[in-house]
């Protein structure tokens, strides 16, 4: 049993640590070989979008000789084993072996799976570190870490000095030493960290977050520019995640670039040169439509469990026809948005996009990010006033898919100008737009479900499919219905929140000033 | 947390060799160990290399002034730490003469260290005392090393008399024979003949080799250094009936 661990990076690859603990040790304490060195291989594992590192954790796999072992710790000191066998990467949560890790990982990677962050070779040696009796007191660990990428540099040696129990001044006083050898400097960085920083990143570099710091003063085209320049980035980050289909968040950020690609073009078309929108407006229009179908079903798929198990008359595994039918077209749609997004139009699209945003000269005259941000703001804001103000209950469906529209502009609006504002005026502005957003998504999508169960069954009974299944489909149907019909009449009481006049008066702030 | 005590009325017949070894076994088998060493003359510590001294010495751990937590040091193996002995331990008696319900006042002392520990060894020094009885309160199980004399025997009747007639709480007793010369024809008769007539006398028998008084040069257990001796063989024999007895 021990206490906490002095950690170490030791930067003179000129003499051996082993060496250098013993010239520093002598005579108080020897150093003595615990067992022969080991080589593991090391690989680290988060989603994307590193919702592990973002939640303190991390997941490594390693293999030596044996089975390999998952290891999941935490900053706090959680830590949970299990061992894999010829488990691949990338794979969701679900694809683990079942135990206490799946279960900790699975709510917090969703529906993302896990991939390979990082990898390296792990030559790991220990050593005891003992007093004048030969009593072991402290244990020391030495990790050299060798990145599995060729160009990188091996990082610094690692050190950890680790006190057994009762003997914790003896482990300080090692510590201490150590410390004063020239190359050797106390806290090392966590070795995902380390084998990261030698390819030059580093752990939760990836968000789909616009996150573009304006300034209040800067040219409005400027800042305009940054904005489409960063959602180009996350557009192509997710690009070869979508071809592989790693998991369906790559292909929703992606969409949700264009989306905000397409608004910032559309609500900042008179900041950008004369005839810079109009010619690229068309082409993410055609990129977003490309991913349309296939998201769609993703949507209906992701929720397919979960409405299934909400069956009342039929059983959910006389869904299985219907599944598997969506589950096919998926597929294909797949395929088709795949081949799109490696076609040489794709590819001419965001080279052109980023050299025409990369080589904008800001115009002697115009108006600066904060008036910008104020009118693109303001205007949105009031475009959904009028719209959902203009809805009633007979209002058709397009009319409410029409205020959706406006509703993510005006949200994609305030994010692309978050760093302008009182970031708690704006949550709080966000919060209000967001229940309407939901409202209108939840009405939306079950709309388009069932617009897709009533297609696929006539395919489904050209197919022969057993009635059960229709019926089935039916009940379904029923059920999101009765969604689509609660979203209808929550409808006027989250508008009327978000019409509210303390609600108005925070969005005035909003659009009338922005921090310097 | 399961509370063996190595104990027997009768010194030098093999109490810290069975301590030190079985709760190497146990540690090495993944428990979580702790060995109490109570004999003031300190030999588990010195096998285990660590220095015989308890800052406050014994009144401070017995009185509570001091946290037993505190006391205790990590040996060289993992999975096992051992509380040191230490001279004033020879006060034990006296120590707990001193405090309300004597008798209890180990198993109150222990009682923290439940989550950490899934098992205690007490190696105990000889004698019938007041530290005994509070030993044997403690205790879930009392392994009584007994050399095949007949004196011996004698006093492995003394001892299970002597837990029988104890108020409350009762120990399991497990005997083993222990520092047995295979060419003394007595030895090996009451070897084989006691296990089968009693049950508390275990079927496995450590014999006398001179492997386990090299302990004392290796300053480690015999499990750890030579674990394919006949004498590691034996101990690990011991411990495979102490677990089934234990449950």
């Amino acid at each position: 049993m021990s206490v906490y661990p002095h950690n170490f990076a030791y930067t003179d690859s000129e003499r051996p640590v082993p060496t250098v603990v013993r010239d520093a040790l002598a005579p108080r304490f020897s150093v003595v070989p615990a067992a022969r060195a080991r080589t593991l291989r090391r690989t680290w594992l988060d989603t994307f979008d590193w919702r592990l590192h973002r939640a303190g954790l991390t997941l490594e796999c390693v293999a030596g000789r044996g089975p390999a072992k998952l290891v999941l710790s935490g900053t706090a000191g959680e830590r949970i084993t299990a061992t894999v066998n010829g488990t691949r990467w990338p794979v969701l949560a679900e694809g683990l072996p079942r135990g206490p890790l799946q279960d900790r990982l699975k709510g917090l990677t969703a529906v993302r799976a896990l991939l390979p962050a990082a990898k390296a070779a792990s030559t790991v040696s220990e050593f005891r570190l003992c007093n004048t009796d030969d009593k072991t007191v402290a244990w020391l660990t030495v990790d050299l870490l060798h990145p599995a990428q060729p160009s990188a540099e091996d990082p610094p040696a690692r050190l950890s000095l680790t006190a057994v129990r009762g003997y914790q001044a003896q482990a300080d006083r090692i510590a201490q030493c150590l410390a004063a050898q020239p190359g050797m400097f106390r806290g090392a960085p966590p070795p995902l960290d380390a084998v990261l920083a030698t390819v030059g990143h580093a752990p939760g570099e990836y968000t789909n977050k616009v996150d573009v710091e304006l300034s209040a003063t800067m040219p409005a085209q400027t800042a305009l520019a940054a904005v489409l320049l960063r959602l180009l980035d996350t557009l192509e980050a997710n690009v070869a995640g979508t071809i592989r289909d790693i998991d369906t968040e790559f292909l929703h950020d992606l969409r949700v670039s264009v989306r905000r690609t397409r608004t910032a073009l559309k609500l900042g078309a008179g900041l950008l040169p004369d005839g810079l929108a109009a010619e690229y407006r068309p082409e993410f229009k055609w990129l977003g439509d490309l991913t349309t179908p296939t998201r769609d079903l993703d949507v209906h798929l992701l929720g397919f469990a979960a409405g299934a198990a909400g069956l009342t008359s039929a059983d959910p595994a006389d869904l299985a026809p219907f599944h598997d039918y969506l589950a096919q077209r998926r597929t294909t749609e797949q395929r088709r948005l795949a081949r799109a997004l490696r076609s040489a139009r794709f590819t001419a699209l965001t080279a052109a996009w980023r050299s025409a945003l990369t080589s904008l000269t800001p115009p002697r005259r115009g108006p600066d990010a904060a008036h910008a941000a104020a009118r693109i703001i303001g205007r949105a804001h009031r475009r959904v006033l009028t719209r959902g103000g203009a809805i009633g209950a007979g209002s058709p469906p397009e009319q409410l898919h029409d205020l959706r529209k406006r509703c993510k502009e005006l949200r994609y609006a305030l994010e692309f100008f978050a760093s302008l504002h009182d970031p708690p005026v704006r949550r709080r502005a966000v919060r209000e737009l967001k229940g309407l957003q939901d409202c209108l998504g939840t009405y939306q999508d079950c709309q388009v479900q069932q617009q897709e169960i009533r297609a696929v069954a006539a395919d489904l009974l050209a197919c022969g499919v057993p009635a059960a299944t229709l019926l089935a489909m039916g009940d379904l149907a029923s059920h999101v219905g009765q969604r689509e019909r609660r979203a209808r009449s929550e409808f006027s009481g989250r508008f009327a929140t978000f019409a509210s006049r303390e609600a108005r008066a925070r969005f005035a702030v909003l659009a009338a000033g922005a921090r310097s | 947390m399961k509370i063996i005590a190595t104990y027997n009325i009768k010194g030098g017949v093999g109490k810290t060799a069975a301590a030190v070894n079985l709760s190497h076994l146990a540690a090495s088998g993944g428990m979580r160990v702790l060995l109490a060493d109570l004999d003031p003359q300190a030999a588990t510590s010195f096998l285990f290399r660590v220095r015989p001294r308890v800052k406050g010495g014994g009144a401070a751990l017995i009185r509570g002034s001091r946290d037993l937590d505190k006391a205790i040091k990590g040996t060289d193996f993992d999975g096992l730490d051992l509380l040191p002995a230490d001279f004033t331990f020879r006060n034990l008696d006296l120590i707990l003469d001193a405090t309300k319900r004597p008798t209890q006042r180990l198993v109150r002392l222990l009682r923290p260290l439940k989550a950490s520990y899934d098992v205690v060894f007490l190696d105990c020094p000889p004698g019938i005392s007041l530290l005994s009885e509070s030993v044997l309160y403690a205790a879930d199980l009392v392994l009584a090393p007994i050399i095949p004399t007949t004196l011996s025997l004698r006093t492995l009747d003394q001892l299970t008399e002597f837990i029988g007639g104890l108020d409350g709480h009762r120990p399991a007793v497990l005997a083993f024979f222990s520092m047995i010369d295979r060419r003394k024809r007595l030895h090996k008769e009451i070897a084989e003949r006691l296990p089968a007539e009693r049950d508390d006398v275990a079927a496995t028998a450590i014999p006398a080799l001179s492997m386990i008084e090299r302990m004392a040069v290796e300053r480690s257990p015999v499990t750890a250094f030579a674990p394919r001796s006949a004498a590691a063989r034996g101990y690990a024999g011991l411990w495979a009936e102490v677990r089934a007895r234990l449950g």
